[in-house]
């Protein structure tokens, strides 16, 4: 038992919620591309619209096991909103973000009806086929998106009036960063509070979430909604900071490579999505550099070899090799304690 | 002394899959406070009526009350909040979740803080002492920190009873709850039962005829989907169609 567990359900309640030092680690690293590959900065940003996303994924994948396989649907919808207010003539970059985010939240919400009533392989199928439709309606919409040749002519404005989307992405990335970890804060706050354990519940056991008399699909509602909406931000940010939308924001492969990278870095473990997409995102770059053509066997070999050997993914496995390190540890003491007593 | 109306009743309830009928022309009445036990052989339609009871079953016919409001309509989860919970007979808990949240959880549920997500659990400190006090008085104190999944069967079976008494039931039906707990266990999870307060109506299945007639006030006999008597424990233990059905032969699982 821990420590904090002796001081009570209160004490060990609160050290759950507590920031790691880890944690700490993390965010002050997610600042060396500055110092260290300011070339690759442009690289950073889409990493860190990449984990924004992922992240949202596993708001409703990882904490409430709701399986979606059409998450780009949300992803797009924001990317093409922040083109579009853009196109005509709003560049300011924040409030575009914010329509993006206020547009996919609200197809989230109006989705969320039918998402709470299914499970499973249904899940699947719906969110697969609702991502077709999106996909084919941007195609069909050419008037509008731009069609197979993408969305001309977006501007994004200077944040504040002061800092310009460069070629070399040093605006991009603070911007993104800053946007992601606002909403990391925000989601890490979620799943301490008893709203994230109602979804825990409804992971673990939607049968009991009713026989305690849950509000079940009134939580995943209100969690698709949430995820949707941030999906839609991290669409807005791709346009804004690549300045063009292409119908590649609606993409079934991009669902897909959001849930590899869950998968990768740890599904409902929060910096999961994070982790797995600086993997996938890294590991795309260099990989296609050497060979563009078959770069999916590598990730192909790697998701394998997750799924096989570390169940709970990379941060998953880490988490157990720390278990076991300090378990290892404490054995010798005991031993000893044993062998006085005998 | 007024008459208190019954605390759940049943009016003519049935169920058929298909051409098997589970349930047929149930009518009951369980009085407020009293300890129900509900036996039968395999097969009579116990946890049928449990899911008919707890709307987790659309009856085909009948109509289900809970006091005196008709609840036949109510989902699964609203008659929960009106009072009417239940345990299952296998353990249906949140395995990756430990003992503290699974019951964290409910009492959340029932005071509608579960849509809150601006403060931490540990912000709501009645809630969560709540739910460290009914472990407390269930013995699972020390072990509600490990995952459910961890933990011994019959600490499971426990933590089942602790999840239904946080959502505070007026009536609680318990699918047997000592399945596969050793007798020794079996016996203490049963007093505990049976010493909960006498604003909860308990009624439970139950096989093993020794805690029937020691824990319960009321027996409810039933075979083929049909109540076939009930009554006190020496009415039931009297009567000759009891013994021949159920009580003659050797109970088996």
């Amino acid at each position: 038992m821990t420590a904090e567990a002796i001081a009570g359900p209160h004490a060990y309640l609160q050290a759950q919620a507590r920031w790691r030092t880890s944690e700490a680690v993390f965010w002050i690293a997610t600042l060396l591309p500055f110092v260290l590959t300011p070339n690759y900065l442009v690289l950073a940003s889409q990493v860190a619209i990449t984990a924004l996303f992922a992240l949202s994924l596993d708001l409703i994948l990882g904490y409430a096991g709701i399986v979606s396989l059409g998450h780009a649907a949300f992803f797009g919808f924001g990317a093409y909103t922040a083109g579009i207010v853009s196109k005509y003539g709003w560049g300011e970059p924040l409030s575009g973000l914010a329509l993006a985010g206020f547009a996919a939240g609200l197809l989230g919400y109006l989705m969320s009806f039918i998402i709470a009533r299914f499970r499973h392989l249904a899940l699947i199928m719906i969110t697969l086929g609702f991502g077709f439709l999106l996909l084919e309606a941007a195609n069909s919409a050419g008037w509008l998106t731009g069609g197979a040749d993408g969305l001309q002519g977006v501007r994004t404005w200077p944040l504040f009036g002061l800092f310009t989307f460069d070629l070399w992405g040093y605006a991009s990335y603070w911007y993104a960063l800053i946007v992601l970890f606002l909403l990391f804060l925000l989601s890490r706050r979620l799943i301490h509070s008893p709203f994230g354990l109602a979804l825990r519940g409804i992971r673990e056991n939607i049968v009991r979430m009713r026989a305690i008399g849950a509000e079940s699909r009134a939580h995943v509602r209100k969690i698709y909604t949430i995820s949707a909406t941030m999906a839609g931000i991290a669409g807005g940010l791709l346009t804004q900071t690549t300045e063009t939308v292409s119908l590649g924001v609606l993409d079934f492969q991009r669902s897909a490579d959001v849930l590899v990278m869950l998968i990768l870095g740890g599904a409902g473990r929060l910096y999961g999505g994070l982790v797995g997409a600086i993997i996938f995102m890294v590991a795309r770059d260099q990989f296609s550099g050497i060979n563009p053509q078959y770069w999916y066997f590598p990730i192909g070999l790697l998701l394998i070899a997750v799924v096989l050997f570390l169940p709970g993914g990379i941060l998953g496995g880490l988490a157990r090799m720390v278990a076991s390190e300090r378990w290892r540890r404490l054995i010798p003491p005991l031993k000893e304690r044993q062998a006085g007593e005998r | 002394m007024t008459q208190l109306p019954p605390a759940l009743s049943t009016r003519g309830l049935a169920k058929r899959f298909g051409s098997l009928t589970v349930a047929s022309d149930v009518a009951l009445d369980l009085p407020q406070g009293v300890r129900h036990a509900l036996i039968g052989p395999n097969g009579a339609g116990k946890t049928t009526l449990i899911n008919l009871m707890t709307g987790m079953l659309r009856p085909d016919a009948g109509r289900v009350l809970l006091g005196d409001e008709d609840i036949t309509a109510l989902e699964p989860e609203v008659r929960v909040r009106r009072g009417l919970a239940r345990t299952f007979q296998i353990n249906t808990l949140f395995p990756n979740l430990n003992a503290l949240e699974t019951v964290a959880l409910a009492v959340c549920e029932r005071e509608g803080i579960s849509r809150t997500w601006v403060k931490p659990i540990a912000a709501y400190k009645s809630a969560v002492e709540e739910a460290y006090d009914i472990l407390a008085s269930l013995a699972l104190g020390n072990d509600c920190y490990r995952p459910t999944r961890t933990l011994a069967y019959g600490q499971q079976r426990l933590v089942e009873i602790a999840l239904a008494l946080a959502t505070r039931p007026r009536v609680l039906l318990l699918d047997e709850p000592a399945a596969g707990v050793p007798r020794e266990e079996s016996a203490a999870l049963f007093a505990a039962v049976t010493n909960l307060s006498r604003d909860i109506t308990v009624l439970f299945i139950e096989h093993d005829m020794d805690f029937v007639f020691r824990f319960a006030s009321r027996i409810i006999v039933m075979a083929a989907g049909r109540v076939l008597t009930e009554g006190t424990p020496d009415e039931i233990a009297a009567d000759p169609r009891v013994r021949e059905i159920y009580l003659g032969r050797r109970r088996h699982g």
